[in-house]
C-alpha cells in the first residue's frame, strides 16, 4: 500500500472511532443537565441519583472522544500537510477557532461538573453542564462549519498558490454548513436518546430500579421520538441539497449511470461498478429519484457517465452507506413511536424492551454510514472540485504511516475495549444506592 | 507587523501550554517516585484531576492557532517531525484516560496498567517535546519545498537530546511543587526535598542547554548582532528567565511552595521566549540552506485570515484565562485522603 492509502485509511479509522463517543457526549450532556436542571426546580432526589448515574458514563466517554479528538487536528498537519498548506488560510482557522471559543469552555467546566458537586450550589453546578453541553454542540457547530467548507467551499479565492479566504461570513453563514450541522447534531441528539432507553429497558426488563429507569426511559424517549421525526425531515432536504452541489455524490449513492429526465427510484439495485451499469433494477418508482433530488418528477439527474472516470467517487460504498443510513433513519421514529404508544406499559412489554436493547448500536451504525457517505461520496476529492485526495497528502514515508497506523490500531484497541468494559460494566449495574449529597448551599 | 503579533502570540500559547500542562506532565512522570502506597497515588491523580484536561487545551490552541495563522509552519513541522509527534499523540490518549478509567476497576493489575500509561504518556510527551523545540532552534534538514529530508534519528542529535532533557527537568521541578503545593505532610515535605534536588539536576542541563546553544544553533545573533532597539527589550527574557530559576531554589529553600511554583513558571515561560526570540523571524531554520528556511513572512495566512484570528484570539483567550483562573481558585483546596473519601475523585 501507498502512503495515500495508509494515510486515508489511517485518517477514517481515527475518524469513525472518535464518532463513537462524540455523539453521545453531545446528546448525553444535554439529557444531565436536563436531569439536574429537573433536580434543582423539583428537589427531587432520584433526578439528582440520574444525573449522576448518567453523568458517570458520560464522563467515561467524554474521556475517549477527548483524547481521540486530539490525533484528529494533528493529523491534518502530520498526513495531509499538503491539504494545510493549500486551505490552512481558511480551514486551519476554523478549527483554531472550535479550539479557542468552544473546547477550552467544554474541558474546563466538565472538569468544575465532575469534581465541583460540594463545592458549588446546585444552581451554579447545574449551570456548569448545560456549559458543557453548549460548548459541546458549539465544538460541533465550527468542526461540521469546516467539514461543509470541505464539500461545498465557499468565500475564498485561489492566490498565492494557495486557497485564501476572501469572505469569512459566507464561509460561516453557508446553508450546507448549517444543514450539515442540523444533520449531524440531530443524529447525535437520536443516539443518545436511544441510548438511555436502551439501557433503561435492560433494567426494566429485570424490574430493577424500576422507578429511576421509567423516568430515564421517558426522558430517553422523548429525546429520541422528536430527534428522530426531525431527522427524517432534515435528512431529505440535505439530501436533495447534496443533488444540487455534489452531483457525482448524488449520482453515486443512487447508482445511477446515465443522464436522464423523469428517472425513477427503484427498490432494489444491484451495482455493476466495472461495466459501469446496474446488474439489476427491480420496482421502479416512475419519476422518483428526479422528485427526490429536485422536488420534481420531470427533472433531469446527471449519470454518472457524464463525468469523467478519474472525477467519480466509488459506487458499491457510497450505495451502501446511503441505503443503510436511510433504513435505519425511518426505523427509528417507528421504533421511538412505539415505544411512546407503550410508555405507560412499560413492564407488560418485554418483547419492546428487548428490542430498544437490541437497537442501541443502531444509531451508531446509521452515523458511521453517514459519515462514509459524506467522505468517500466526496472522493475523489479532498475539497470538493478545488484539491483531490492524491494532492493532500504529506511528502513522508510508507514506513512512517504502517508504523503509526499499526500504534494507532494498538491504542485505539486498547482504548476502545477498556471504555466498552466500563460503560458496559458501569450501565449494567445500575445507580448507586441512595446516598445523601449534600450541597454548600443546598 | 501583523505577522510579527502573530509570532508573538503563538509563542505565548506554546509558553502557556509547557507552563500549565508542564506540571502535570512532570507529576506523572513522578507518580512511581513520589507516591509510597495506593492512597497516596489516588493523591497525586487528584492533584492533577480536575486541571489536566484544560491544560491539555491549550496544546490543542496552539496546534490550532499554528494552522491557522502559519498553515506553512503547521504542515512542515508536523510533517516534518511526524514519527516524534504520533509518538507524543498515542502518549497523551494513553494518559488522558489513565485518570478516567484507573479508579473504575477494583483489581491491582487494572491501576498497574493505567498507572504505565500515565507515566509513560507523561514522561514521553515531556522528553519528545523539548527535543522538537530544541531542533527547531537548531534547525531541521528541510529543502527548499519544505520538504524534510531527515528521519526520527536526524532529531535525536545531541543538541535535541539536551532539549529534551531541559524539558523534562524542567517540568518535574515543576510537578514536583505542584504536588507539594497541593498536598500536606508527609507527601508536601517528600515532594518539596525533590524538587530541592532535582533543581540541580535543572541547573546542570541549563548551563550545559545554554553553552550548546551557543555552538549548535544561530539564537545568540539576534541578542548580538541586531540594533539596541531590538535588543534592548529581548535581553531582558534571559535575565529574567535566569533570575527565576535561581529565585525557585532560594523559595524552596524556605518552604515557600506557591512562590517557588510561580518562579518555576516563569522559568518556563522564559525559556521558551528565549528560543523563540533568537528564532524570530524564522519559524523552522533549513539546516540545509538558510534560505530554504520557514519564516514568518512565508509561512503567515493571508492579512485578513491573520486579522480575523486576532480578534478571536483577542477575543476569546482572556476569556479562558479567567475562567479558568477561576476554577484553580475553586479547586485550591490541599489533596487529601480525607478529602477524597468526602468529595468525587478519580
Amino acid at each position: 500500500m501507498d502512503v495515500l492509502m495508509l494515510s486515508r485509511l489511517q485518517f477514517a479509522a481515527a475518524t469513525l472511532f472518535h464518532f463513537l463517543f462524540v455523539p453521545l457526549t453531545l446528546g448525553l450532556s444535554i439529557l444531565v443537565a436536563i436531569m439536574e436542571t429537573i433536580y434543582v426546580r423539583t428537589k427531587d432526589e432520584e433526578y439528582l441519583r440520574m444525573a449522576k448515574f448518567w453523568g458517570k458514563i458520560f464522563l467515561i466517554n467524554f474521556a475517549v472522544g477527548i483524547v481521540t479528538g486530539i490525533t484528529l487536528e494533528f493529523q491534518f498537519g502530520t498526513n495531509w500537510s499538503r491539504y494545510s498548506q493549500y486551505v490552512g488560510d481558511i480551514f486551519g482557522s476554523l478549527l483554531a477557532i472550535e479550539a479557542t471559543a468552544a473546547f477550552f469552555l467544554e474541558s474546563t467546566f466538565v472538569a468544575v461538573w465532575a469534581f465541583g458537586w460540594n463545592r458549588l450550589s446546585a444552581k451554579a453546578h447545574m449551570v456548569s453542564i448545560w456549559l458543557v453541553a453548549f460548548a459541546s454542540s458549539l465544538s460541533a457547530v465550527w468542526i461540521l462549519t469546516a467539514n461543509a467548507w470541505m464539500q461545498h467551499p465557499v468565500g475564498y479565492t485561489i492566490r498565492n498558490g494557495r486557497a485564501e479566504l476572501t469572505d469569512f461570513m459566507a464561509v460561516v453563514s453557508q446553508r450546507f454548513a448549517w444543514q450539515e450541522i442540523f444533520h449531524t447534531t440531530t443524529g447525535a441528539y437520536l443516539l443518545a436518546g436511544f441510548f438511555v432507553m436502551g439501557i433503561s429497558a435492560y433494567h426494566l426488563l429485570r424490574r430493577r430500579h424500576q422507578s429511576f429507569f421509567t423516568k430515564s426511559f421517558r426522558l430517553g424517549m422523548y429525546f429520541a421520538l422528536v430527534f428522530s421525526l426531525v431527522e427524517v425531515v432534515q435528512g431529505h432536504i440535505h439530501g436533495a441539497e447534496v443533488a444540487q452541489i455534489q452531483p457525482t455524490k448524488l449520482a453515486a449513492m443512487e447508482s445511477h449511470w446515465e443522464t436522464k429526465a423523469n428517472v425513477p427510484q427503484y427498490l432494489l439495485v444491484i451495482p455493476d461498478e466495472k461495466n459501469e451499469r446496474n446488474r439489476l433494477e427491480l420496482g421502479a418508482i416512475p419519476g422518483m429519484l428526479s422528485y427526490l433530488a429536485y422536488h420534481d418528477t420531470q427533472a433531469t439527474v446527471k449519470g454518472l457517465k457524464d463525468f469523467p472516470p478519474e472525477e467519480r467517487p466509488p459506487v458499491t460504498i457510497n450505495f451502501l452507506a446511503f441505503r443503510i443510513m436511510v433504513g435505519l433513519g425511518f426505523l427509528f421514529p417507528l421504533l421511538a413511536g412505539i415505544a411512546w404508544l407503550r410508555r405507560n406499559q412499560l413492564e407488560a412489554s418485554p418483547f419492546l424492551l428487548k428490542l430498544l436493547i437490541v437497537a442501541v448500536p443502531l444509531p451508531y451504525i446509521a452515523l458511521a454510514a453517514g459519515w462514509v457517505l459524506a467522505e468517500v461520496g466526496r472522493q475523489p476529492w479532498v475539497v470538493y472540485g478545488v484539491m483531490k485526495t492524491a494532492d493532500a497528502v504529506s511528502p513522508i514515508s510508507v514506513s512512517q504511516v504502517a508504523t503509526s497506523f499499526a500504534a494507532l490500531v494498538a491504542v485505539y484497541s486498547l482504548l476502545g475495549g477498556a471504555a466498552f468494559y466500563l460503560i458496559a460494566q458501569h450501565a449494567i449495574k445500575g445507580p448507586e444506592p441512595v446516598e445523601v449529597v449534600v450541597n454548600k448551599e443546598g | 507587523m501583523l505577522q510579527s503579533i502573530w509570532f508573538v502570540l503563538w509563542g505565548l500559547l506554546w509558553a502557556v501550554y509547557f507552563m500549565l500542562d508542564g506540571f502535570d506532565l512532570g507529576l506523572g512522570s513522578l507518580l512511581p517516585v513520589l507516591a509510597k502506597n495506593d492512597t497516596e497515588k489516588r493523591i497525586i491523580y487528584n492533584a492533577m484531576g480536575p486541571f489536566w484536561d484544560g491544560n491539555e487545551v491549550w496544546l490543542i490552541a496552539a496546534g490550532g492557532v499554528t494552522f491557522a495563522a502559519f498553515p506553512n509552519t503547521y504542515a512542515v513541522m508536523f510533517s516534518g517531525l511526524y514519527s516524534a509527534l504520533m509518538l507524543i499523540l498515542f502518549a497523551l490518549i494513553l494518559r488522558g484516560v489513565a485518570f478516567e478509567f484507573r479508579g473504575k476497576v477494583e483489581s491491582a493489575n487494572w491501576r498497574k496498567l493505567w498507572d504505565a500509561c500515565l507515566v509513560f504518556g507523561s514522561f514521553v510527551p515531556a522528553l519528545l517535546l523539548g527535543v522538537a523545540f530544541a531542533n527547531l532552534f537548531r534547525g531541521i534538514p528541510i529543502d527548499e519545498n519544505g520538504i524534510y529530508q531527515g528521519t526520527l534519528f536526524t532529531l535525536l542529535n545531541p543538541y535535541g537530546i539536551l532539549g529534551g532533557l531541559l524539558f523534562v527537568a524542567l517540568f518535574l521541578v515543576h510537578g514536583s511543587l505542584w504536588l507539594a503545593l497541593k498536598t500536606e505532610d508527609p507527601l508536601r515535605r517528600r515532594a518539596l526535598q525533590l524538587a530541592g534536588k532535582l533543581w540541580f539536576l535543572l541547573l546542570g542541563v541549563a548551563v550545559a542547554f545554554l553553552i550548546a546553544t551557543w555552538f549548535s544553533t544561530r539564537l545568540y545573533d539576534n541578542y548580538i548582532k541586531n540594533p539596541m532597539l531590538f535588543v534592548v527589550p529581548i535581553i531582558l527574557i534571559p535575565f529574567i528567565t535566569v533570575a527565576a530559576l535561581l529565585l525557585v531554589r532560594r523559595f524552596i529553600g524556605r518552604g515557600q511552595v506557591g512562590r517557588a511554583w510561580t518562579a518555576s513558571a516563569v522559568t518556563i515561560v522564559g525559556v521558551t521566549f528565549f528560543g523563540l526570540a533568537g528564532l524570530y523571524p524564522n519559524m523552522i531554520p533549513s539546516s540545509l540552506n538558510p534560505t530554504y528556511s520557514m519564516t514568518i513572512y512565508n509561512a503567515s495566512s493571508s492579512p485578513l485570515t491573520l486579522k480575523i484570528m486576532l480578534a478571536v484570539v483577542l477575543i476569546f483567550v482572556p476569556l479562558v484565562i479567567a475562567y479558568q483562573a477561576w476554577t484553580y481558585r475553586l479547586f485550591s483546596h490541599k489533596v487529601s485522603e480525607q478529602q477524597l473519601s468526602l468529595e468525587d475523585s478519580y
